[in-house]
């Protein structure tokens, strides 16, 4: 870089200017977008998830095929130019169903993570933060929900409301998170004893401010872990829901379903148990790459 | 084998797993041989009276695998016990044939005497029926009429049958331990009355639910044999020779709402049966060698003369036919499907099912373009709106209770519990109550043929779809296995190559 | 600290009251019952066998007769399996299902938690990149497919392995591996993130520039900061493994509790949907109880009993 004389010239003497603190525009949250786009694996993580959603959006489109068309004659064909992964037991192209698969299960998937982040973090929060009779009663809810057998109200659901995708979400819904709130809430038991929240507690922060400010971004590794790991045991739970009735209707199959079914004859037709479970697996890569960009951006402890 | 037993009482179970074990364990006055015939087996002999009521039979010198000898009174007993309303036996009809054995099951007469069984003797056994009944003696070799020690079982009512030691049968094998959901083991039984003909020194069912795991045990060599491979699997199997496909009396078919619209106008239901193409399902999907279904009473029935097949007899009785199920839907008022409702197939939660309906929902689009959309319930849910006409098409299948077409046919009687079709016909209802008592076989073949007739050919109130196949997977050093088409296996001949 | 057990305690007992209350409700409401059958029974049968397990009596009466019988620790008799309690259910099943569940954990811990920490102190070398590309792909195959390719793999084609079954260490393995995917996976994540957490504050650089060498360093600072939300964690995951796992019992042919879960429900095995929820629910509470203390004992700032307002 050059230096010139045009570069350099006398700040005035303003006092309001003086006494503004010197990073006042940067909030929290800009700067942890900026800190998420310089990490290179974490934009790696974001494209890869943009690339999934436009394929599950688009691909279906430009796809020669439904995902219900079928050739009975040239079932469990391998990757071939008509068909560029092969077709599944009834002849249908497995491409086409996976694009379709991705709909619902990054649908899915998606949901279960904004869950625990939100009413997760935030129930954990609010359990740890005041603690005592508060925390036991929202604790013993959370047992309660996690004790209850999903099944039952599933087979409930499925009997009041007819089948979709909706039902799924519902039934997550319930359940999806339990295990954040508890995580949080452990975090937050042991962070809200240490001298940063007495300091912010002394300057009057809000009770809200010190758990979405202070506490939450303190607990980030956790949650981030916790939130990623819970998409693909959202993404298999609605393959089972899906599998007992409650999800959507066949012949349109998740990621997991997909799975299921070429369980069936992978000791002949092993290449499509794969594709469904390498999409998964990429996803599941681009989602831990995303999120641990994500902690570090968030956590105030990695905040130079 | 299967899931663990839900009991091993034989007058309290229901299932074929548990009967397969009883069948070992336990033997009736009857027992059905490679062809389906009921032989002697505890009765040595019998008699029947002319009116066709009144059967006698000779027991044997058999015993218990005590040493105990078995009699006629062990017989009198265990079935008025299976009768008794306390027992609350699900399979008590089973026992209703015999005169009164309805009345005491009901509660209508609380004496035991009456009930239309009485030992003679030790070895006579003397049984009067309602009326007469051309399988009586195939029902003697069911698990409900089989008789038990009546010592253990008094001293245990309800689970005298888990403790191996209580487990005292007439059988050709006894069980000497049971691991809950792991396996049960069994030996022959060195008192039985025909010990010399028993080969094999130990029989172990493996109580496994997952096929892929029985199939995966079945390669290490841990297993000899098991049934229902996964469809996918079928033609590797068959290639490698360890397939055995035997007869099975079922049907599997697609029952009609017939009060449901477009479903009430029977030309809509005759094209819909019409439209799809049976072979290919079954070569491409099913896969197992079963039979495309053009009627509904399956192969392997009796027919009116002696020999004769019911089915044979019968024939086809529709076609496929793609044009004529146009013209049909057409006549209907849907040319090309034009207009017609988007249409439901209602479907218990099975992999199999599944894909059944894919292939089938496909071939009325295709075929006769027409939209049909999937419903899948969980088992109970889906009998629930079977029950509750709570459907438009429903998937069903109906294995036979005994090897005669009635247990075919009776189902569709207008009151019958198990016409879940909303359907009923006032000729077809007489037809199937003059056929129960008529003596003459070649009369009452005519009359469930006419009745079969109107279920199939002129209402159409099912569509058949194929004729079930008993798929089991056997070693090739496993012989003599008989396996019954109501789904039994009798190890009694059964002997192991030196391999 | 007693009377916070105590309180705890009585809060336990309402929990599994709430729960079992619940289960009943929802399972009653829900169609079909324990001796539906599809082939239609006669009504008189039907009406021998209600009378029989009390079920034509009304639903209150049943309810409370339950919930007395539940509180003497009677959970009743199986309605699918005749004769059998489900006392004697769970009595057969819970050991199997512990030992695998307790194999199964430590297992995890065992190999997650090194994985983890080696994997930060390597960060974006060789060693993380391995060790966190096994953890995601074991979590993003359904453990149905994992227990079946391990099954195939291990079983069918290698030999090393029994298929399934249950009774001698060999038969574990395989199960265990299919069930620890998850567990072992979760522990290295959070291990990972914990130890680069550590490893970032200011005081480890100056522990460090001191002297103290690495394993100190992980010993003293990076466990005791990453323990808490592991043992979070293990409380309902221990509860949910150590009663059993319905896909790999069922897949292994393992005779433990796990089955029970869902094909009770399927079934409509009243008894036994509420003697499995009831257990299970139980050994819930208490985990939670015992984490809970675990963390005033593990880091004594932390104070249960004190409302924050």
């Amino acid at each position: 870089m050059e230096y010139s004389p045009e570069l350099f010239q006398q700040v005035p003497k303003d006092i309001a200017s003086a006494e503004a603190i010197v990073r006042p525009s940067v909030t929290y949250w800009q700067d942890a977008w900026r800190r998420l786009k310089q990490n290179k694996m974490a934009m790696v993580g974001l494209w890869t998830i943009a690339a999934i959603l436009l394929i599950a959006i688009f691909g279906p489109m430009v796809s020669p095929y439904s995902y219900s068309d079928q050739d009975l004659a040239s079932q469990n064909q391998g990757p071939s130019r008509a068909h560029w992964l092969g077709t599944d037991d009834l002849g249908r192209d497995m491409l086409t169903r996976l694009m379709y698969g991705a709909r619902i299960s990054l649908t899915v998937g998606i949901m279960a993570s904004v869950l625990n982040l939100t009413v997760g973090v935030i129930y954990g929060g609010i359990s740890g933060y005041y603690g005592g009779r508060v925390d036991n009663i929202m604790m013993r809810i959370v047992e309660i929900l996690t004790a209850i057998p999903m099944l039952l109200y599933v087979i409930l659901l499925m009997v009041i409301l007819e089948p979709g995708l909706q039902n799924i979400l519902i039934a997550l819904g319930v359940v999806y998170w339990l295990s954040m709130a508890r995580i949080v809430r452990g975090q937050v038991l042991s962070l809200k004893e240490q001298d940063f929240v007495l300091a912010a507690r002394t300057i009057g922060a809000s009770d809200w401010r010190i758990i979405l400010k202070h506490l939450v971004p303190n607990a980030m590794g956790p949650i981030i872990v916790t939130a990623t790991l819970n998409i693909p045991s959202a993404i298999f739970t609605e393959a089972f829901l899906s599998f007992i009735g409650l999800g959507v209707s066949a012949p349109m199959a998740s990621w997991g379903a997909l799975a299921s079914d070429a369980l069936q004859g992978f000791r002949t037709y092993p290449w499509q148990l794969f594709y469904p479970a390498i999409a998964i697996s990429i996803t599941m890569f681009a989602f831990n790459f995303l999120g641990d960009g994500l902690r570090d951006a968030l956590d105030p402890k990695q905040r130079k | 084998m299967g899931a663990e037993p839900a009991t091993l009482d034989p007058a309290l179970s229901t299932g074929v797993p548990e009967a397969i074990v009883e069948l070992s364990c336990f033997e009736g006055l009857t027992r059905m041989d490679a062809n389906n015939i009921p032989q002697p087996a505890i009765a040595e002999s019998w008699t029947i009276s002319d009116d066709g009521l009144v059967y006698t039979f000779k027991l044997r010198q058999a015993k218990w695998n005590n040493g105990e000898p078995v009699t006629a009174h062990d017989f009198e007993w265990s079935w008025k016990r299976a009768l008794d309303p306390e027992t609350a036996a699900e399979y008590a009809y089973q026992l209703y044939y015999i005169k009164n054995g309805e009345a005491y099951n009901t509660g209508a007469i609380t004496d035991p005497d009456l009930v239309g069984v009485k030992a003679l003797d030790d070895y006579t056994l003397q049984v009067t029926l309602e009326q007469p009944t051309t399988y009586f003696l195939q029902l003697c070799a069911f698990p409900t009429l089989m008789p038990v020690y009546r010592k253990v079982v008094e001293a245990d009512p309800e689970a005298w049958f888990y403790n191996v030691n209580n487990y005292i049968g007439n059988g050709p094998f006894k069980i000497v331990r049971w691991e809950h959901n792991s396996k049960i083991d069994l030996v022959p039984n060195e008192h039985y009355w025909n010990r010399d003909a028993i080969k094999l020194t130990n029989l172990t069912f493996y109580l496994i639910e997952d096929t892929q795991t029985a199939l995966s045990m079945f390669d290490t060599g841990e297993l000899d044999m098991f049934d229902s491979p996964p469809a996918t699997e079928i033609e590797g199997l068959k290639q490698r020779g360890v397939l055995l496909i035997n007869d099975y009396l079922g049907t599997y078919y697609y029952m009609f709402n017939v009060t449901a619209e477009p479903l009430d106008d029977v030309r809509v239901r005759k094209a819909l049966t019409m439209a799809i193409d049976r072979q290919e399902l079954i070569d491409r999907v099913v896969r197992g060698g079963q039979l495309p279904a053009y009627a509904y009473v399956p192969f392997g029935m009796p027919g009116g003369t002696v020999g004769s097949d019911f089915r044979e007899e019968g024939g086809d009785l529709y076609k496929e036919d793609l044009e004529e199920a146009k013209k049909l839907l057409a006549e209907a008022g849907y040319p090309d499907g034009k207009g017609f409702p988007t249409l439901a197939i209602l479907y218990n939660t099975s992999e199999n099912h599944k894909k059944i309906a894919e292939a089938i929902q496909e071939m009325w689009k295709k075929n006769l373009g027409i939209d049909v959309r999937l419903t899948n319930q969980e088992w109970q849910v889906y009998l629930d709106s079977r029950d509750a006409l709570d459907y438009q098409v429903a998937r069903a299948g109906w294995i036979g209770d005994y090897v005669d077409p009635m247990t075919f046919l009776d189902m569709w009687m207008t009151d019958s519990g198990n016409n879940d079709s909303g359907w009923g016909n006032p000729r077809f209802d007489e037809l199937i109550v003059a056929a129960r008592s008529n003596m003459d076989p070649a009369a009452r073949a005519k009359q469930l043929h006419e009745a079969e007739k109107i279920l199939i050919a002129d209402e159409m109130v099912v569509m058949p779809i194929y004729f079930y196949t008993n798929l089991n997977v056997v070693q090739p050093w496993v012989r003599g296995v008989e396996f019954s088409p109501l789904g039994f296996i009798n190890f009694v001949n059964a002997y192991v190559l030196e391999r | 600290m007693g009377s916070y057990i105590l309180k705890r305690l009585v809060s336990g007992v309402l929990v599994v009251l709430i729960v079992a209350t619940a289960t009943f409700m929802l399972m009653r409401s829900i169609p079909g019952g324990p001796f539906r059958r599809e082939k239609a029974l006669p009504a008189a049968i039907q009406r021998n066998i209600e009378a029989r397990y009390k079920l034509n009596d009304p639903l209150w009466k049943q309810y409370l007769d339950y919930m007395k019988n539940m509180l003497r620790g009677d959970f009743g008799p199986s309605f699918k399996y005749i004769g059998r309690s489900v006392n004697s259910i769970i009595e057969d099943g819970f050991p199997v299902s512990a030992v695998l569940g307790g194999v199964t954990i430590i297992f995890s811990l065992v190999v997650g938690i090194p994985a983890g920490i080696i994997s930060a102190l390597n960060q974006n070398k060789w060693q993380d990149n391995l060790a966190m590309g096994i953890a995601i792909v074991g979590v993003s195959v359904p453990s149905f497919v994992m227990a079946t390719l391990l099954m195939y793999v291990f079983a069918v084609k290698l030999r090393w392995f029994p298929a399934a079954m249950w009774g001698t260490p060999r038969h574990v393995v395989l199960p265990m591996l299919a069930l620890s995917a998850f567990p072992t996976a979760f522990f290295a994540r959070l291990m990972r993130s914990s130890t680069l957490d550590v490893l970032s504050q200011d005081y480890i650089r100056t522990a460090r520039s001191k002297g103290l060498s690495w394993a100190a360093v992980v010993y003293k600072h990076v466990l005791k900061n990453s323990v808490l939300p592991i043992i979070t964690y293990l409380g309902p995951q221990a509860a949910a493994i150590l009663t059993g796992s319905f896909v790999v019992e069922s897949i292994f042919a393992i005779p433990g509790l796990g089955r029970y879960y869902v094909t009770s429900i399927y079934n409509r095995d009243y008894t036994t949907i509420m003697g499995v929820t009831i257990f299970y629910c139980i050994i819930l509470v208490a985990l939670n109880l015992l984490v809970d203390i675990a963390y005033s004992w593990l880091d004594p700032r932390i104070k249960l009993t004190e409302a924050k307002e």
